[in-house]
């Protein structure tokens, strides 16, 4: 832990999350991810050999409820909320591109 | 009339008794909000047609003798995170600047079927990030007590409007003190309840695991009727929530506080809190002469609470604001030519800097290779800190600690520090780290400006907390003083 973050890894972190950054912003987060990074690297200080990780903190796990039909928002209101639409639907740019393969960014 | 000087419980009366109308008095929470909301910016979307609309419905009520709900009247603000149908909710985010919901959340619905008047949408830092109000994409609010200062974070914009009498009542979030601390920099009570207390449907989600509804109040007793009324199971919308009955949180206000043990854990009360220590102290001094015994207490990894929080929380809202695309909702980007750049540009151009640096430390603490070092690593500390305090109060009662190591900031003062903004949270984690109710009490003032104490119970120990608060504000005057505007 506590390593310097590259401008580079940046890149690789944004796209990972979708992000466009300025380059500005490039240089402006590896520094500031690597402060945080060096503050949270303290937790290594902490013996958590055997501890279970958080996973609830109620007691409640696995919960369900009854399959059953129940009214919901109005799928019309719901389409209306979209950026684009047409013909009541979403509309999104081409998922495949002529090229063939994905144009969603998938890895 | 001054809403500043009314409580629910006085507006209620008030109201019953004919001294003034539900119009008048909605009418004057309005007419402050134009008076002095200029300068507070409290308010991100205001409801005042409808809302004068309802309270002539309440008036025609009152006049036919007719049955008064709970909160029949009463005007409420709620922060702008929370899904209000027909009502603009931007989570103070660009990406959501005309987001109009289709549903309400379910505080709102409980709010609503109590009577309640919904008077407007609260500014807050940008999908509830930050301590300040500094990160929402509107600009800060204002703090009533000192307009050069924050009225806190991230559910400012809700202790601004209720600290200026612009409402009655206040609905925020609490993920890691967001209603504590703007209640204790605003000299109002703040709630953060039992983890799954109160429904969290409608909620936009930040870090699942420890968002939770906060209410903001002027007195313990105003608390108790809100919390009443929101509290309880919500099984179709929210699978956290939790069945257990709800207390009777109002007739066991008035218990004394013989025979209750405070517990007070050192590694809060360091000396690092400046003339705040004093104020803290003189509320140790009331507890004890109202009858209840105090303790010292340790909890030794609070040490390490932040940075296991800073890990857990843009975990979870890199995951969480993943939804935030452009496809289905809010803003989409028009220099996008595929549906890759419609993600990266819509995201990059609408997230705010805070939301951004977010996104990325969680993306980082998730992906390959880091994912144990650091998600799974804090996830076991935060174990470790929650285990520790149920420990402790399985030994005492109530834990008693500062809100905050000072009063409320300049705003300005630490903008620039994200680093240093995180550790304003110093105190409050712990209860969100252990998903037990901890509240924030008026407890005086340094130099003019409010500071709070915060008491902690185990989970479920809401009525402990509020008893404990009406006594000790019962022996004080604190709650009667107000912002002057």
């Amino acid at each position: 832990m506590a390593e310097k973050i590259s401008k580079k890894e940046v890149q690789k972190i944004a796209k990972l999350a979708r992000l466009e950054l300025t380059s500005e912003e490039v240089g402006q987060y590896a520094k500031e991810l690597s402060a945080i990074l060096g503050y949270i690297s303290q937790l290594e200080e902490v013996d958590t050999e055997g501890m279970a990780i958080t996973s609830q903190v109620t007691g409640l796990s696995s919960v369900m409820r009854e399959d059953t039909v129940d009214a919901c928002d109005s799928p019309e209101g719901l389409v209306a909320l979209a950026p684009e639409r047409q013909d009541g639907l979403v509309k999104v740019k081409a998922v495949f591109s002529a090229q063939g393969g994905s144009a969603s960014g998938g890895e | 009339m001054n809403p500043q000087q009314l409580t629910i419980i006085s507006a209620r009366n008030g109201l019953r008794n004919k001294e003034f109308s539900c119009v008048d008095l909605v009418g004057a929470c309005f007419g402050r909000t134009r008076d002095h909301d200029g300068d507070i910016r409290a308010f991100l979307s205001l409801d005042e047609e409808r809302s004068l609309a309802e309270a002539e419905e309440v008036d025609r009520k009152i006049k036919n003798k007719e049955p008064l709900r709970a909160l029949e009247g009463i005007p409420v603000a709620v922060k702008d995170i929370i899904a209000t149908k027909g009502l603009r909710t931007t989570a103070a985010s660009k990406i959501l600047e005309n987001f109009i919901p289709a549903h309400d959340a379910t505080v709102v619905t409980r709010l609503k079927q109590a009577g309640a008047i919904i008077v407007g949408k609260v500014n807050c830092d940008e999908f509830a990030h930050g301590s300040s109000t500094e990160n929402s994409a509107f600009g800060p609010s204002h703090n009533p007590w000192d307009l050069s200062r924050s009225p806190g974070g991230s559910s400012g914009g809700s202790a601004a409007a209720l600290a200026a009498g612009f409402c009655l009542a206040a609905l925020g979030t609490d993920t890691g003190g967001s209603t504590r601390q703007p209640a204790g920099w605003c000299n109002l009570y703040g709630l953060r309840p039992t983890y799954g207390r109160i429904s969290r449907h409608g909620i936009i989600s930040m870090t699942s695991s420890t968002d939770t509804p906060g209410i903001f109040a002027k007195t313990a007793e105003d608390m108790a009727l809100v919390l009443s009324l929101l509290a309880g199971h919500d099984p179709s919308h929210d699978a956290t929530s939790l069945p257990s009955p709800v207390d009777d949180y109002q007739s066991k206000l008035d218990m004394p506080l013989q025979g209750i043990t405070i517990g007070l854990p050192k590694e809060f009360f360091v000396g690092s809190n400046g003339p705040s220590e004093e104020v803290v102290s003189q509320a140790i001094g009331q507890f004890e002469a109202l009858g209840a015994s105090t303790k010292q207490v340790s909890l030794p990894h609070t040490l390490y609470a932040i940075a296991a929080y800073y890990i857990i929380t843009p975990s979870e809202i890199s995951s969480n604001l993943g939804r935030f695309d452009g496809v289905r909702y809010g803003h989409r980007s028009d220099k996008a030519n595929t549906l890759l750049e419609v993600y990266t540009k819509t995201r990059g151009e609408n997230f705010g800097p805070e939301t951004k640096r977010r996104i990325m430390l969680g993306t980082y603490a998730l992906s390959s290779g880091y994912y144990d070092a650091y998600y799974k690593k804090a996830q076991k500390v935060r174990t470790i800190i929650a285990d520790e305090v149920k420990k402790v109060l399985n030994e005492v009662d109530v834990l008693l600690t500062p809100v905050s190591p000072h009063p409320a900031i300049k705003l300005g003062e630490k903008a620039s520090d994200p680093l240093a903004m995180y550790l304003e949270d110093v105190y409050m984690i712990t209860a969100a780290m252990a998903g037990i109710p901890a509240l924030s009490v008026p407890a005086g003032f340094v130099g003019g400006l409010p500071v709070g104490v915060q008491l902690m119970a185990k989970q479920l120990g809401e009525a402990t907390l509020l008893r404990a608060a009406h006594q000790y504000e019962k022996a004080t005057d604190w709650t009667t003083q107000h912002a002057k505007l």
